[in-house]
């Protein structure tokens, strides 16, 4: 393994920025925003978020400063990589109505420019595999994500700091990065170890000035990896729960987390494997033409269910039910795996701090892994 | 690759008022080849699209070998349906399909057949007794159960007259409330069952309709020593792209508008009539 790790002093991230964009990638990278970190368009390394921490918990999200000089030194914020390539909104045709009522389709699938997203984390990639799984089925690609995925160039970055609400060691898919990226770093106190998977990526890393890692180094990014996995205190089993849960159907504690739960759809917003979306028409204001296009959808409106004057979930505990049965249940019978990542978004964004791991422990039984 | 999310033109031939709520829209489309090319199966769907409105799943009621044919047999219930109810001979709408899996026919064939709808004339249904008829020889006795609310909802006639009178074909259709000259029964569907004629060692039942009516059907079926892989049926969800993305017609692990919309009830036993799903 240790040979294919290269060691760089911490400007070679500019560097490798810059390689990036004279290859013609716009570089996206996570930046302090309104008090959260996000993912923007990333021109230099001083935007990124050097000596933040974050600090989780359910329904709680707050930063501070720390003083080391390490830029990857916090865990996931509210934004996974899903917007760069399900958009949260976007045109898919439109249509065009001439005076003897022809009508012209015009496909507005995008044709993006390469795009490079530094620092995604393990969970995230997961997700993207499952998303792949879901957009790229064999019969019926969607077109729009296709595009987008194409063009994408990932540096992933390990975790060495998990949040409260992290358990991505359960569920098999963190802290490390083990498949789906081009680099991945590795951040120590003075530069990085870089691995690269992809050719692009090696081409990449041969650009940089590198030296051979110390095995000091190696070791020490390795526990910092362990140490992030071994903080975290949440799981759930990785074991499918679709028996158990679809077993409990009428379980009272469906009803009990209904009344807390707000409806208000923020946990599937947040969830990077969440794919449902809804389509709608708005006609030009001019009259010269109507666009077709869809937007993020939740399991927990009104409308996502509706047929006929019937809202087949009418209320918040069939809703919740909803959502849960099919992340961590019939998920399996779609994608071959749960459909949740444990990156804990769900549970730090929830206003009320409602838990997935709680939740699924009540429903399942508290000996989850009997 | 095509873009499954793009529709193609098509013409409207014809337009044929059914009943008051119900009419048919008969289609070409525009583009000879596209026309030409355009293959489905009985119970499969096409999204319909109404300029400046949206786009709604409808079931193709022509058969599949005709070409001149491309019939979609709509209730008027939203805002899409309504505004393709006011168009006219030679309107053009937006087309894309065909979407979901079909009958089971070639399963079917050299077996009995008992077809169940409820409801306002049941399109996808309508689809698959045609099929049959015209290819009446190559199936065992079959069964037409038909079952409305009131006798005046009840359309069709002539053409259940008509399959009344091929060889080995029974015809059962009840009201749950009738008109003094109602000829058919007055009562629940499930009074008629009694008259049905198969062998249920080699029969294959087919329905669509309200969810509580096929309940009541699979309930009796079963109890008849029909296996559950014989029940087949149709199921109703939202779909927005009928491609298995956008997730509103869910149902458990499936995508209706993919894996379905004709489901063995085989597949769907543990979730079917759970509410909520
Ligand atoms: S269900 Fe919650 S923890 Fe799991 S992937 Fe989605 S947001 Fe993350
Ligand atoms: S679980 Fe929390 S985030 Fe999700 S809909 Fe309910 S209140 Fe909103
Ligand atoms: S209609 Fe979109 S997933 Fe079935």
């Amino acid at each position: 393994m240790s040979h294919s790790f290269y060691y760089m002093a911490r400007d070679q991230l500019q560097a490798l920025i810059n390689e990036l964009r004279a290859r013609g990638y716009q570089c996206i990278g996570p930046q302090v925003r309104d008090g959260a970190i996000v993912y923007d368009s990333l021109a230099d390394c001083t935007q990124l978020p050097r000596g933040i921490s974050e600090h989780q918990s359910p329904g709680r999200y707050v930063l501070s400063e720390n003083n080391s000089q390490r830029y990857f030194s916090w865990a996931n914020g509210p934004q996974a990589i899903k917007p760069y390539v399900f958009a949260p909104r976007e045109s898919l045709w439109r249509c065009e109505k001439d005076n003897t009522g022809q009508l012209r389709f015009t496909d507005l699938k995008p044709a993006p420019g390469p795009v490079a997203i530094i620092g995604v984390r393990a969970c995230d990639l997961a997700a993207l595999y499952i998303q792949d799984k879901h957009f790229l089925q064999e019969e019926k690609k969607d077109p729009y994500y296709l595009a987008r995925r194409q063009k994408l160039f990932l540096v992933a970055v390990n975790c060495t700091h998990a949040a409260d609400t992290c358990f991505c060691a359960s569920t098999g898919d963190g802290p490390r990065a083990s498949y789906g990226y081009d680099i991945v770093l590795s951040e120590l106190d003075d530069g990085f170890l870089a691995h690269g998977l992809s050719d692009k990526g090696l081409e990449l890393i041969k650009q940089l000035s590198t030296s051979p890692p110390t095995e000091t180094q190696l070791q020490q990014a390795d526990e910092e990896i362990q140490h992030a996995a071994r903080r975290q205190t949440r799981r759930l089993p990785s074991r499918n729960l679709k028996q158990a849960l679809f077993n409990n159907l009428e379980h009272p504690r469906w009803e009990e987390v209904a009344k807390r739960c707000l409806a208000c759809g923020n946990c599937t917003s947040v969830c990077p494997t969440c794919f449902c979306h809804a389509e709608d028409e708005e006609p030009a204001l001019d009259g010269s033409g109507s666009e077709y296009f869809r937007q993020w959808d939740s399991c927990f409106t009104q409308g996502h269910s509706y047929i006929h004057g019937i809202t087949i979930r009418s209320t918040t505990a069939q809703r919740y039910r909803q959502w849960l049965t099919h992340k961590l249940g019939s998920w399996h019978d779609q994608y071959g795996r749960s459909g949740c990542v444990g990156c804990g978004r769900c549970i730090t964004w929830c206003p009320v701090g409602i838990d997935i791991t709680e939740e699924a422990a009540a429903i399942c039984g508290e000996n989850i892994d009997a | 690759m095509p873009n499954p999310y793009l529709p193609y033109e098509a013409k409207i031939i014809e337009r044929i008022q059914e009943s008051p709520t119900l009419f048919t829209l008969r289609l070409r489309f525009t583009d000879p080849v596209i026309h030409k090319d355009f293959r489905f199966e009985p119970g499969q769907f096409n999204m319909l699209y109404l300029y400046g409105v949206g786009e709604v799943p409808i079931s193709i009621v022509s058969d599949p070998q005709d070409e001149h044919m491309l019939d979609h047999t709509i209730r008027t219930v939203g805002r899409v349906t309504r505004g393709l109810a006011a168009l006219k001979e030679g309107d053009r709408i937006g087309v894309r399909g065909p979407f979901g899996r079909g009958w089971p026919l070639a399963h079917a064939e050299q077996h009995d057949v008992v077809v169940v709808t409820g409801g306002l004339g049941c399109a996808p249904v309508v689809s698959v007794i045609h099929y049959m008829m015209r290819r009446r020889e190559r199936f065992g006795l079959i069964n037409i159960v038909q079952g409305v609310k009131h006798s005046s909802d009840f359309i069709w006639k002539e053409r259940y007259d008509q399959w009344r009178k091929a060889p080995d074909t029974e015809v059962l259709v009840a009201a749950d409330a009738g008109e003094s000259l109602w000829p058919w029964h007055v009562g629940p569907v499930t009074g008629l069952f009694d008259d049905l004629k198969f062998d249920k060692d080699r029969v294959i039942i087919m329905m669509c309709g309200p969810e509580g009516m096929m309940r009541v059907v699979v309930k009796y079926m079963l109890a008849q020593g029909v296996d559950e892989s014989a029940i087949w049926l149709s199921m109703e969800r939202d779909m927005h792209c009928g491609i298995g993305h956008c997730g509103h017609c869910q149902y458990g692990g499936k995508f209706v508008c993919r894996d379905g919309p004709v489901f063995c009830y085989k597949e769907i036993v543990d979730l079917f009539g759970v509410k909520g799903f």
